[in-house]
């Protein structure tokens, strides 16, 4: 049973790299902004790198708002939005003035630390994350015996309204969500393509949802 | 808590991969597409590359070679080498590619690094300094792979591309690399304490005790190897090899 994955391409965010994980993990994922090939996705990636009005006019600006609210609030295809694109399924953020999607009950907010504090913005480099409650997108995440870790790197943080759409934390000076889910609307604050076997889990329970 | 990156520093000159000894002297190591699928599969937390001639000769970035390098990358990929403008850039990032790594264009024109930052977000603009210490004992940076004397002190120049947008620094010491004999701590605490973004240390990082010490009390961020990661054992044959995770936690926590 052959999934459709479609990576949405809509003028921002890294694709190819998203890409080449799905095709090392024998999965054929298309990049794409077209709508005639959206409609005929079984999952969407929601992919992104740069700041959120940025984001969210490129959204606009490639005409896919009405295929996406259509495949994800009618057809309910499962989502999964990364980096950016998870910030960007949430209400608003700190870093910009656009409205989100707001397709799951979370804000975007900004690292803030007192001056004297050495942490750094962006929260950059390999962290550990703890998991909050099992789902599928998240199993099997430490079966390696080694304590999943994901490459991040981001100047906000999502904050979800319920602990229940929580799966996964992680702690940079204050303790933060990293991945969340609510039904088939799923978001991840690292970078699954850039995190070895950790990421490759993610996209492969991602795929087998 | 953030895990201190380890990341091994790759020199591309003339199609392959070398090693040079104080930026001279470069010496073959192997081929860049197999070494780096090597280190993939040892699970590297980030990969430099940087093509050391391009300047020199004039040359475009290789996209092609790139490309194929990016492919092999599951973890973050820097690039450096012959970087001249935004477009560039752009192309870089779209096959693949992380972080842009800037030295000669620091130099010569940093409002490329303004531009870039301001194009892609800070977080993808590496500066690469190189710096050599003067008979005097003064640091000072230097250009053209170590050529050309700059009226550059490493803390200011840090500095100013701090301020023009730069999202790590990369600070090379000349006088260490390739020797094994360990950083040059001094430089590295100077320049760590100078800025509030990332310093990666290069240059020197022959055992794990250097990567502790370059980290406990340089104050670095990050750390990059060169000959600790290409060969067996100072003095000894290739060997592309990574440190265990179980003996850089041990050292790095």
């Amino acid at each position: 049973m052959s999934q459709k994955v479609k990576i949405l391409d809509y003028g921002l965010g890294n694709l190819g790299s998203i890409q080449n994980m799905f095709k090392k993990l024998g999965i054929a994922a298309e990049i794409t902004g077209e709508e005639a090939e959206i409609e005929k996705a079984d999952k969407i990636v929601l992919p992104g790198v740069g700041a959120f009005d940025e984001g969210m006019r490129g959204l606009a600006k490639s005409g896919l708002a009405g295929i996406l609210s259509r495949k994800i609030l009618e057809e309910k295809t499962p989502l999964l939005g990364v980096c950016l694109g998870m910030q960007l399924l949430t209400k608003e953020s700190d870093e910009g003035k656009e409205k989100g999607l707001g397709w799951i009950e979370a804000t975007t907010k900004r690292f803030s630390f007192a001056p004297n504090n050495e942490l750094k913005i962006p929260h950059m480099g390999w962290n550990e994350v703890d998991i909050c409650r099992p789902d599928d997108l998240t199993k099997d995440l430490n079966k390696s015996g080694e304590n999943a870790r994901f490459y991040f790197v981001h100047s906000y943080y999502v904050e979800c309204e319920n602990a229940r759409d929580v799966l996964l934390k992680t702690s940079h000076g204050i303790e933060f969500d990293v991945a969340f889910r609510r039904d088939h609307i799923m978001g991840v604050q690292f970078h699954p393509e850039k995190s070895h076997r950790f990421g490759m889990q993610i996209l492969q329970n991602f795929y087998e949802l | 808590m953030l895990a201190t990156r380890v990341i091994p520093c790759l020199l591309y000159q003339d199609g392959s991969l070398m090693k040079t000894v104080k930026f001279k002297s470069p010496s073959y190591v192997g081929d860049a597409v197999n070494a780096i699928k090597i280190y993939n599969e040892k699970e590297v937390d980030e990969l430099i590359f940087l093509d050391i001639t391009a300047t020199a000769e004039n040359r475009l970035p290789d996209l092609a070679v790139i490309r194929q390098i990016a492919t092999e990358c599951f973890m973050p990929l820097a690039y450096g080498g012959g970087i001249t403008n935004v477009e560039q850039v752009r192309e870089i990032l779209h096959v693949g590619v992380e972080k842009v790594s800037f030295n000669s264009a620091a130099l010569n024109n940093p409002k490329l690094i303004t531009e870039t930052a301001k194009a892609f977000g800070t977080q993808c603009v590496v500066v690469s300094i190189d710096v050599r210490k003067s008979i005097w004992g003064k640091y000072v940076v230097y250009g053209d792979r170590a050529t050309r004397s700059t009226k550059e002190n490493p803390v200011e120049f840090a500095r100013k591309m701090e301020d023009a947008g730069a999202g790590e620094i990369l600070l090379t010491s000349v006088d260490r690399e390739g020797t094994w004999e360990g950083f040059d701590l001094e430089l590295v605490e100077k320049v760590s304490n100078a800025v509030r973004i990332p310093v990666i240390a290069h240059g020197g990082g022959g055992t794990l005790g250097h990567i502790r010490d370059v980290v406990k009390l340089g104050k670095a961020s990050a750390v990059a190897l060169g000959s600790l990661v290409v060969y067996q054992k100072k003095g000894m044959g290739v060997l592309i090899n990574f440190p265990k995770p179980k003996e850089l936690r041990s050292v790095l926590s």
